[in-house]
């Protein structure tokens, strides 16, 4: 783990990247705290600029407080992005194992479903779900789920492609294991660097579906987020900039944060990357 | 005496901060003059290869790079000259070979234009002279028609055959001087001989200086008119090749010399009558499967082992011996049901397991266990040893206190500390690996070990280390051993009785002396006339 850490932190910006995550994590789980009231709630004059009427990144065309929604706002789109993300993880390595694992026709049948769903334009499909399910929080998270697992069963089942072969797998057959076992305790956790380190990508991801979504007016109605902030400013962003404004800042520096750490986390686990300095 | 060509005078090599030791090679020198061969012996990571990419200016910059010392090429210190000037040495006055001719050579490129690259950037010709030439060096390496080789590109080439193209390349322009690191580690015996033939032949012709590295006595014996022996970077002996060979001076030389299994097979023992393992017409191919839509052509098929008969008797040891793709470890794969076999029978203590499937032969995995090749690939790095060794028997219903009480006796026997038990599997060296890797196999008291080519990644010191304790445990645990290897040397040494394959049949069977001393078969003959340094008796020296 200190030896993770070492060669975490040689790569700067994945640590401001990190900084930068547990800044938003901390202001995502102290919401109520700064802000107690309900962000939907209509607590001053509409359409009020940054620092003026006591607002401090102004209000929008019915009153409602930015700088709520926005700290609101951070819980929904962190909470989604990682369920959503943890869901197409395991539906990946599920895909991925065993089309890796046992090949042949299996592995025919599992890759050409997982060619189907990547062929469908990934923000369209989830446009789809989300309209058919009607939208709710569960919905969006089950939509960005199933439009992102495809890249991670391509990656699992090439990792199990190459692991399955070595001896110390062969050497495990030879003791009479059993297949599921070989494949939860072998195999999957010589695979996890790269696993995590597309997660953390695919998280960054997820949040912009995810506000996608909430723009386009499919997020869960009671339920405050950055991309519903933006689709509800997007008609005055000439005259009142500051409501679009500043949840697209949020979205922006919160998946660079993402994307900084994923990239730090590929140096630090990727062992051929460890010998560059 | 004649000219000097090379002198590398106290040639030091730093390595990165923070290696294990600080220099890769540490005062070396040595001299090379024309028409003589010189070989630079020693185990991994004794700075051999270093010292001849230092020649040619091919450290891997920045990390690594000259210290101290000069070498004199021709007057010229090649570690201070210009890039530009070093480029025009290399390949035209100093060239290289690989130990890998796949790597070495481009594969998007045809051999012609391989060929055709070096002329076109070092002397000025007209295209056709180019191509003529190129034909001409195809000629000289003695590769079958040269008009077809110059089209083909490299995958198209047996191994031996691409190892001929590149030393084709490297003497294309007359070089003073020809570097050869490893050039037949990756080959067969037989091909090895031919081209260390054709290194000797095209040596004489163009009067070049060799240096050769290589870790094989054997190869040595046969080509080397000087020898330098290095170890953890220093040198630590140079002499003549029977100087060196026959009255080594330098404990360490000794050692190696002493641990280079000798040709003199085993004696033979009192046979027992128990056959515990036997295959009757056991056969396998690879073909490629049908695809999902039951489109695309069928590949070909490969018989990888046809109708394979042989015996092994209690306590005893078979050597399967072969060259690559002659089936051994196929074989070696069928028997342990790695792979499932197409045809024939796999009798263990009288019951046929070929048929067995993976829930029947659960309760055969104990009677039969496998000693992998790659000590670096055959232990999952995520494991602790302790639970590497003590799965097996778990698996089998021991319980847990058991097995693990078990697997501390274990690494005791195979020569481990205790501590090990909790330790991953990169804190442990090759040789190291190994024993965890046999320990491994012995956790289930198995009757029959499969060992398949369990020391040819090892250095020759450890080689001889791993192969007494196979024989110690043998006895120890009254197995029967199933030894696969390619190399004769070891054969003799360890097996009671000899297979040899070739092209997946078993074509000749028999006691381990007699099989030496009177082979029947012509591929046994020229297997053994192939063995490197064969006429040096290397068991005389002690």
């Amino acid at each position: 783990m200190a030896d993770f850490w070492s060669r975490y932190k040689r790569n700067r910006m994945a640590v401001l990247g990190l900084f930068i995550i547990v800044v938003i994590l901390i202001m995502a789980s102290t919401a109520s705290l700064f802000y107690p009231e309900d962000p939907f709630r209509l607590v001053g004059r509409p359409l009020s600029a940054p620092l003026e009427n006591g607002f401090l990144l102004g209000s929008d065309s019915l009153g409602r407080d930015v700088a709520s929604g926005i700290v609101h706002g951070a819980k929904t789109s962190l909470l989604i992005g990682l369920i959503a993300t943890l869901v197409s993880i395991f539906i990946g390595i599920f895909f991925g194992a065993f089309a890796g694992y046992y090949g042949g026709r299996l592995d025919d049948f599992l890759m050409r479903v997982t060619e189907i769903f990547q062929t469908i334009p990934s923000f369209i499909f989830a446009i789809l779900l989300v309209a058919i399910m009607k939208p709710s929080i569960s919905s969006v998270v089950i939509a960005i789920a199933v439009v992102s697992w495809p890249g991670v069963a391509r990656l699992v089942r090439g990792e199990f492609l190459s692991l399955k072969n070595r001896e110390f797998v062969q050497a495990c057959h030879t003791l009479g294991m059993g297949d599921l076992r070989i494949m939860l305790r072998e195999i999957l956790p010589n695979c996890l660097s790269p696993i995590i380190v597309i997660g953390s990508l695919m998280v960054a991801t997820a949040i912009l579906i995810e506000s996608g979504l909430a723009f386009l007016g499919l997020g869960d109605p009671n339920i405050m987020s950055w991309g519903f902030q933006i689709g509800a400013g997007r008609t005055m962003l000439r005259s009142a900039w500051w409501v679009c404004t500043f949840p697209g800042i949020a979205i922006l520096i919160t998946v660079l944060a993402i994307n900084l750490v994923g990239e730090g986390l590929n140096d630090a686990l990727n062992p051929r990357l460890k010998e560059r300095q | 005496m004649k000219n000097l060509l090379l002198s590398i005078d106290d040639l030091s090599i730093l390595l990165p901060e923070g290696s294990d030791r600080e220099y890769a090679v540490q005062g070396a020198s040595l001299k090379l003059h024309a028409g003589e061969t010189v070989c630079v012996v020693g185990e991994s990571g004794s700075g051999k290869s270093l010292t001849a990419r230092a020649v040619m200016g091919l450290l891997p910059a920045p990390h690594v790079r000259v210290g101290s010392g000069a070498i004199n090429f021709n007057g010229e210190d090649v570690t201070k000259v210009s890039l530009e000037r070093l480029r025009g040495i290399r390949g035209s006055e100093i060239s290289m070979i690989f130990q890998e001719p796949m790597t070495a050579l481009n594969p998007v490129m045809s051999i012609g234009d391989q060929v055709d690259e070096i002329f076109r950037y070092h002397v000025s010709m007209s295209k056709k002279e180019r191509a003529e030439k190129a034909i001409k060096l195809m000629e000289d390496v003695n590769l079958p028609d040269p008009h077809q080789i110059i089209n083909a590109y490299p995958h198209e080439l047996s191994g031996g055959q691409r190892q001929r193209a590149m030393i084709a390349m490297a003497l294309a322009l007359g070089p003073k001087i020809l570097i050869a690191d490893e050039p037949t580690t990756a080959l067969d015996v037989t091909t090895q001989a031919q081209i260390l033939e054709l290194i000797k032949n095209m040596q004489k012709r163009l009067d070049t200086g060799v240096l050769f590295i290589t870790h094989d006595f054997g190869v040595v014996a046969d080509i080397a008119d000087r020898v330098v022996v290095m170890q953890e970077g220093q040198i630590v002996e140079t002499g003549t090749t029977k100087q060196v060979l026959n009255k080594p001076q330098h404990d360490y030389t000794k050692s190696l010399i002493a641990a280079i299994p000798k040709l003199n097979p085993r004696k033979a023992r009192k046979r027992s009558d128990n056959i515990i393992l036997k295959t009757d017409e056991l056969s396998k191919s690879f073909g490629s499967g049908i695809s999902f839509f039951g489109l695309g052509k069928a590949g070909r098929e490969v018989k990888a082992v046809r109708e394979v008969n042989v015996e092994l008797r209690k306590g005893e040891t078979l050597g399967i011996v072969g060259e690559s793709g002659s089936g051994k470890s196929t074989l070696a794969r069928c028997i342990i049901k790695l792979m499932e076999s197409d045809q024939g029978q796999i009798e263990l203590d009288g019951v046929d397991i070929s048929k067995f499937n993976r829930k029947d032969m659960r309760s055969y995995r104990n009677r039969i266990q496998m000693v992998f090749q790659d000590p670096f690939a055959s232990l999952n790095p995520r494991s602790r040893i302790g639970d590497i060794i003590s799965q097996g028997p778990i698996l089998q219903g021991v319980d847990k206190d058991t097995a693990h009480a078990n697997t501390r006796e274990l690494l005791d026997i195979v020569g481990l500390d205790h501590k090990s038990f909790d330790r991953f599997p990169h804190e442990f060296s090759g040789g190291q690996r190994q024993r965890i890797g046999i320990a491994r196999a012995l956790a289930l008291k198995p009757d029959i070990l499969v060992a398949d080519e369990p020391v040819s990644a090892l250095d020759v010191s450890i080689q001889a280390q791993i192969l007494e304790l196979l024989d110690k445990i043998r006895k120890q645990m009254d197995l029967s051993m199933l030894f696969i290897t390619h190399d004769l040397r070891v054969a003799s040494q360890v097996c009671d009785e000899v297979a040899v394959m070739q092209y997946g049949k078993v074509i000749e069977v028999g006691p381990t002396a007699k099989l030496f001393a009177n082979p029947k078969h012509e591929y046994t003959k020229s297997l053994l006339a192939a063995i490197p340094g064969k006429d040096w008796h290397f068991s005389k020296i002690n």
